[in-house]
């Protein structure tokens, strides 16, 4: 049997605790379960940019939960109502508990006021795959860009997010970064609060 | 105690995804629920903390307003004054409502139609209110 040792039984979710749990997942079973995910959803499809699409709602709905447990958990019971709150919010916390770091990076766009990067050298659900080359531009790091537009978006901060491979020389692999494009009206309401 | 009250949880887009009554003057409540909104929208900019008290009032009964991360309003129709017991209250069905929300097989947004988390709700209500 697998897991020795007793565990209480809840017969119901709503009984059960909403504890940090054991804080710790096998990353090996982890790398599994991702590789089925895409597999799955490669044999579905036809074309790159509806794989990107599919691997971004699965992580939207990952997202969505993650912003919720996490502000109730960790964050006391605050909501994030600015830009730069959000933001550091999945750089750091987000980050720290999916990933067990907190993100390489938080830089803002240069060429437009909308755009931000989140930029991690060695993404955790690209550590274990390696793209063809006759899949151009494709990168699973989209399920990653979809847990952000999650997050984002269910604290009322819509936006478009994709994920990027940026080569760096000195590295082997390039590095992988999250662009994050804000919709207008999130800028309008944050140029309104001051 | 026989205090009338109303509790809605309203989704970020507007559709109330769970209600309960404590008695049966449901139109008039839920009508009175649902024009509070445009103040809670305005008012959970403001702020960042998550229960926000006593926003409306109609006649002698006010509306108290509970903000979750997910702009997910939580709404009490009520007439008593007991400011801690609803703020106890919201944070226990805020519970409640992330353990919902964890079940991978529940579309954020939708209807709550578990019979066990309405038993638990009116538990709640009974108890703080």
């Amino acid at each position: 049997m697998i897991g020795a040792g007793k565990i209480k039984q809840y017969s119901n979710i709503l009984e059960k605790p909403l504890s940090k749990g054991k804080q710790e997942v096998s990353l090996s079973a982890f790398a599994f379960l991702f590789s089925e995910l895409v597999q799955y959803n490669q044999a579905q499809v036809d074309n790159i940019a509806e794989l990107e699409r599919r691997l971004e709602d699965a992580g939207y709905a990952v997202g969505a939960r993650v912003l919720e447990l996490l502000c109730h958990r960790d964050k006391g019971n605050r909501r994030e109502t600015r830009l730069l709150g959000i933001l550091s919010f999945v750089h750091s916390t987000v980050w720290k508990v999916l990933f067990g770091k907190v993100a390489d990076s938080l830089e803002k766009g240069t060429e437009h006021e909308d755009e931000y990067m989140i930029s991690e050298k060695d993404l955790l659900v690209n550590k274990f795959i390696s793209v063809p080359k006759d899949m151009g531009t494709f990168n699973c790091g989209a399920f990653v860009a979809g847990i952000v537009r999650g997050v984002l978006d269910g604290a009322g901060f819509p936006a478009v997010v994709t994920a990027h491979f940026v080569p760096m020389e000195g590295l082997q692999r390039p590095r992988t970064t999250i662009l994050i494009k804000f919709a207008e009206e999130v800028l309008q309401r944050e140029a309104r609060l001051g | 105690m026989t205090s009338t009250a109303c509790f809605i949880i309203v989704s970020r887009n507007d559709i109330p995804i769970y209600e309960a009554e404590r008695e049966d003057a449901a139109q008039l409540h839920q009508f009175i629920l649902h024009a509070a909104l445009d103040i809670v929208q305005d008012l959970a900019w403001t702020t960042s903390a998550m229960f926000l008290k006593a926003i409306d009032k109609f006649n002698d009964l006010m509306v108290s307003v509970y903000v979750t991360a997910g702009h997910t309003r939580f709404m009490l129709l009520h007439d008593s004054r007991n400011e801690d017991g609803i703020k106890s209250f919201f944070q226990e069905v805020h519970e409640l409502y992330i353990k919902i929300l964890l079940n991978p097989l529940y579309l954020p947004g939708s209807r709550i139609t578990s019979s066990h988390f309405d038993t638990k709700v009116r538990a709640l209500a009974r108890k703080c209110l």
